[in-house]
């Protein structure tokens, strides 16, 4: 028998960024909220002795316990689905702080085009550039609507950067911090890339370039460059995480209560409306049932799809007929790059986990594509993150990967190699989606969610053409040899890409197509909210959080305004 | 076809002194005279660690925490070293402690698989849906181990540990190339789990039992944990640093 707790205005589950933010925003407004969140309890003091690549970046320490909960995974629907049961394409956060504690930091806005992709494509293209099975769709909302978000999120973790982007949405106003330090390997890919005509600028930065206080008062320090960023924690405090700015503002008020090892494994409801959560204390397996007033799925892309599959709350995507949203428009990011091969030695291990430089040269719609069978593109940069020994050890072209010949050019060249990567748009597909799994569970008992999803031509396309620009690059700095990366093949969930899933609970106008309006407020259930990178009905060319941190922002709008006045916010 | 894989990295093996020659030619003489000094001091020491699997090679006390045939622990040693070997920059696993941090590793949580998804049923799946057995990573290391010493006795009559290195450069690559058979999983995924736990060892902190005196960081220009680079990070010369243990953290 689950025992059923008091009642409280606003209940998340998970304390990520999205949690965070929800939080902070409510109790600052008086609400009570509580936080469910299946981790533990960590802070700055947990990471004094962080610099272990083994412990954190190799066995994932900070992250998802998978003997726990994990989803099942397969390329297309004539596969059968297997558990994914070691991490390895993206990292699941756990604990306070989610992946925020272990991200890079690095901090985009999503671009105009983004919000409007369908309607701005085919007015420059045609109805037709993509084919019918790409399930484009606009967000519901522009770039302009969301711009104070936007603003708002970058003042909260004190975005580092500069406006000098030709192509990026109109600011209200600048950074809030200056750009990191340009560095003697970040001003090489500065000059070959305005060699080549294009418009490098310093990447918007959550590793802060100097002290700041944000508007609620927490203290953010400054980075120190100490190479051990992303997989990691930061001991100074000055990668701005959950766990420093948005929680300590959210307990300040009084009005907030974080309980941890609380797995939510049900959204609890009553006709057209939602009651609270149930959920399983990890360590007694005691279940509980919070009532709230509102509740809001924060729990990443992956686990607010399940909840809400589970629960049984909105309509299942059908990729037989396309009917459906629940689950539609999963997507991913593709990574095309090059690496370059130089002769002297340079300072790769010092760095922070978002000290780059970028074009954008190639990302949206800022080049022409009427010539070229994709659309969109990537952000191509160059970063100096902290290349640590374990997980580099570059090999030019027929190098063996093992014994003496190995072992010499691993090691010359780990001091010798720089890249230059994009992060590639990625389109919806038909055939790319969440459902749940019929055959494996969870240890509360919940089937997984399953992920059915592989690598399209848009994305072949846009790889090779931007790896292409890559290379070039990377031969304009003068690497002695240049290895442009491998032609995309099938998606493949072992090596590491990138924890930028996306899609599953998509935002739009339309409740047909999507699951949440703009409020990020569930169509068929007024009082449920769902926010996180979920709602991207596509992917940009960018990592996703400045734009999850937007929206989170507006969500919490949502749910003040609805605590208020009640009823469907659109 | 492993014959001759074997005929070139052994020309490489030829050509290697003077491919490192050519480097204090070029210039990088930090580095390079760095690792001959440190070379001629721990020469004896990893020649012995070498011969006796490390025991007196260091102050510390060694010993198996999940081994417990020796065989097992002998093919394990002769194995990563020639993944990673000794040569002029350097130690290779043996040296390094290697095979004592995998020996460890493989008694707790890695081996035991405990934080991965070990639930029934098990199905064999595509390659891209990555590791599908109920084998625990120590029950394959050890299945693995057992299969290379049978491949020596196989194809040479031999103890895997009495092999000429370019035999059991042979057998690793058949293991590679996936040309063994092994139950619950393929001989090509033991392979590069063994050559990544080797890596692992060689270049994790030196806490967890391998990169002994840190000398892997020290051939790779890797400082280990330093608290901050925010005076350095704009130089334009290579800088080089003695390295340091997370382990200096722990007051
Ligand atoms: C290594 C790494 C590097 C990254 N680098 C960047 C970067 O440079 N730039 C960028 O923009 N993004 C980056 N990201 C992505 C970024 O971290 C995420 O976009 C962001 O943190 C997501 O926030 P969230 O609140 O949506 O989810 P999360 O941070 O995942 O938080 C969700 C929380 O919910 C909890 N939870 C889940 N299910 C349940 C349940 N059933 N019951 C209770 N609690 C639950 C989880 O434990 C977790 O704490 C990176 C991610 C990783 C892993
Ligand atoms: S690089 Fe900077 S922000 Fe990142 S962990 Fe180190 S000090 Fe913190």
């Amino acid at each position: 028998m689950a025992t059923t707790l008091d009642k409280v205005d606003v209940v998340t589950v998970g304390v990520g960024w999205t949690g965070g933010i929800i939080a902070a925003e409510c109790t600052k407004e008086g609400l009570s909220v509580v936080g469910l969140e299946r981790g533990q309890e960590r802070s700055t003091a947990d990471y004094s002795m962080v610099h272990d690549e083994y412990r954190y970046a190799i066995r994932y320490e900070l992250m998802q316990d998978l003997s726990k909960e994990t989803i099942t995974f397969r390329n297309s629907r004539d596969q059968k689905a297997l558990p994914m049961r070691q991490m390895g394409s993206f990292l699941l956060g756990e604990g306070l702080g989610g992946s925020g504690t272990h991200w890079n930091g690095q901090n985009w806005r999503f671009l105009p085009y983004d919000f409007e992709i369908k309607t701005m494509t085919e007015a420059k293209y045609g109805a037709d550039k993509l084919p019918a099975e790409y399930t484009l769709q606009d967000w519901g909302i522009t770039y302009d609507e969301l711009e104070p978000y936007f603003d708002k999120f970058e003042k909260t973790a004190g975005i580092s950067g500069e406006d000098k982007n030709p192509f990026w949405g109109k600011r209200s106003s600048d950074y809030p911090t200056p750009p990191m330090k340009k560095t003697p390997l970040l001003a090489k890919f500065e000059t070959a890339t305005s060699n080549l005509g294009y418009s490098p600028f310093m990447m918007p930065s959550a590793n802060l370039s100097e002290a700041y206080e944000n508007p609620d008062g927490q203290q953010i320090a400054a980075c120190q460059y100490c190479g051990f960023c992303e997989r990691f924690g930061c001991e100074y405090g000055a990668k701005t995480s959950p766990e420093i700015t948005v929680v300590p503002t959210a307990r300040e008020t009084g009005n907030y209560d974080v309980r941890f090892n609380a797995n939510v494994v049900e959204v609890m409801k009553e006709g057209d409306r939602v009651t609270g959560v149930r959920y399983m204390d990890t360590v007694t397996f005691e279940e509980f049932i919070q009532p709230a007033e509102v509740v809001v799925l924060t729990s990443y892309v992956l686990n607010n799809a399940k909840l809400l599959m589970v629960s049984e709350i909105g309509q299942m995507y059908d990729p037989e007929t396309g009917e459906g949203s629940l689950g539609k428009n999963y997507a991913y990011q593709i990574l095309p790059g090059a690496s370059g091969f130089f002769d002297e030695q340079m300072n790769v291990f010092m760095g922070a986990g978002a000290l780059g430089m970028t074009i954008d040269d190639f990302n949206g719609d800022s080049f022409d594509h009427a010539d070229l069978d994709f659309i969109h593109g990537a952000s191509l940069s160059m970063t100096q993150t902290g290349s640590r020994p374990i997980a580099s050890n570059p090999l030019p072209p027929d190098t063996p990967s093992w014994g003496a010949e190995f072992k010499k050019a691993s090691i010359e060249n780990y001091t010798r190699t720089l890249s230059v990567g994009g992060q590639g748009a990625s389109m919806p597909h038909r055939d790319n989606y969440l459902s749940l799994d019929d055959t494996y569970k969870d240890i509360y008992g919940v089937p997984l969610l399953q992920l059915t999803y592989n690598f399209t031509d848009q994305d072949r396309a846009l790889h090779k053409y931007l790896t292409e620009r890559a290379v070039e690059i990377m031969e304009e700095m003068g690497a002695k040899t240049v290895v442009g990366s491998s032609p995309l093949s099938d998606y493949d969930i072992v090596p590491y890409q990138t924890t930028h899933n996306t899609g599953g609970t998509i935002m739009g106008a339309d409740p047909a197509t999507s699951v949440v309006n703009n409020y990020l407020q569930h169509w068929d259930m007024e009082n449920l909210f769902v926010v996180g990178a979920g709602n991207f009905a596509h992917n940009s060319g960018y990592n996703p959080t400045g734009t999850v941190g937007a929206l989170a922002y507006r969500c919490a709008e949502g749910v003040i305004k609805y605590s208020q006045e009640g009823g469907s916010l659109v | 076809m492993a014959e001759k894989k074997n005929v070139s990295r052994r020309d490489f093996l030829k050509t290697s002194g003077i491919a490192a020659g050519a480097l204090v030619g070029g210039g990088i003489i930090g580095g390079v005279i760095g690792a001959n000094t440190r070379q001629d001091t721990a020469a004896p020491s990893g020649g012995s660690a070498g011969q006796s699997g490390g025991a007196e090679a260091t102050e510390a006390v060694r010993g198996l925490q999940f081994f417990k045939n020796q065989t097992e622990f002998a093919v394990l040693q002769q194995a990563t070293e020639r993944i990673f070997p000794e040569d002029d920059l350097g130690p290779g696993a043996i040296g390094l402690g290697v095979p004592f941090f995998i020996d460890h590793q493989l008694a707790g949580s890695y081996g035991e698989n405990s934080r991965e998804y070990m639930q029934a049923p098990f199905a064999v799946g595509e390659a891209t849906q990555g590791y599908q057995s109920r084998l625990k990573r120590n029950e394959l290391f050890r299945q693995g181990l057992q299969k290379m010493q049978q491949e020596a006795q196989s194809r040479f009559e031999a103890n895997f540990v009495d092999l000429e290195p370019e035999q059991m450069d042979e057998i690793l690559t058949a293991f590679q190339d996936n040309e063994v058979e092994m139950q619950g999983a393929t001989a090509q995924f033991f392979f590069r789990l063994l050559r990544q736990a080797t890596l692992n060892g060689a270049y994790a902190d030196p806490i967890y039992g391998g990169n002994q005196n840190m000398d892997a960081w020290r051939m790779k220009g890797f400082p280990g944990h330093r608290p901050s680079y925010i005076n350095e990070i704009e130089s334009e010369d290579f800088v080089e640093f003695d390295p340091h243990s997370v382990g200096d953290m722990l007051s």
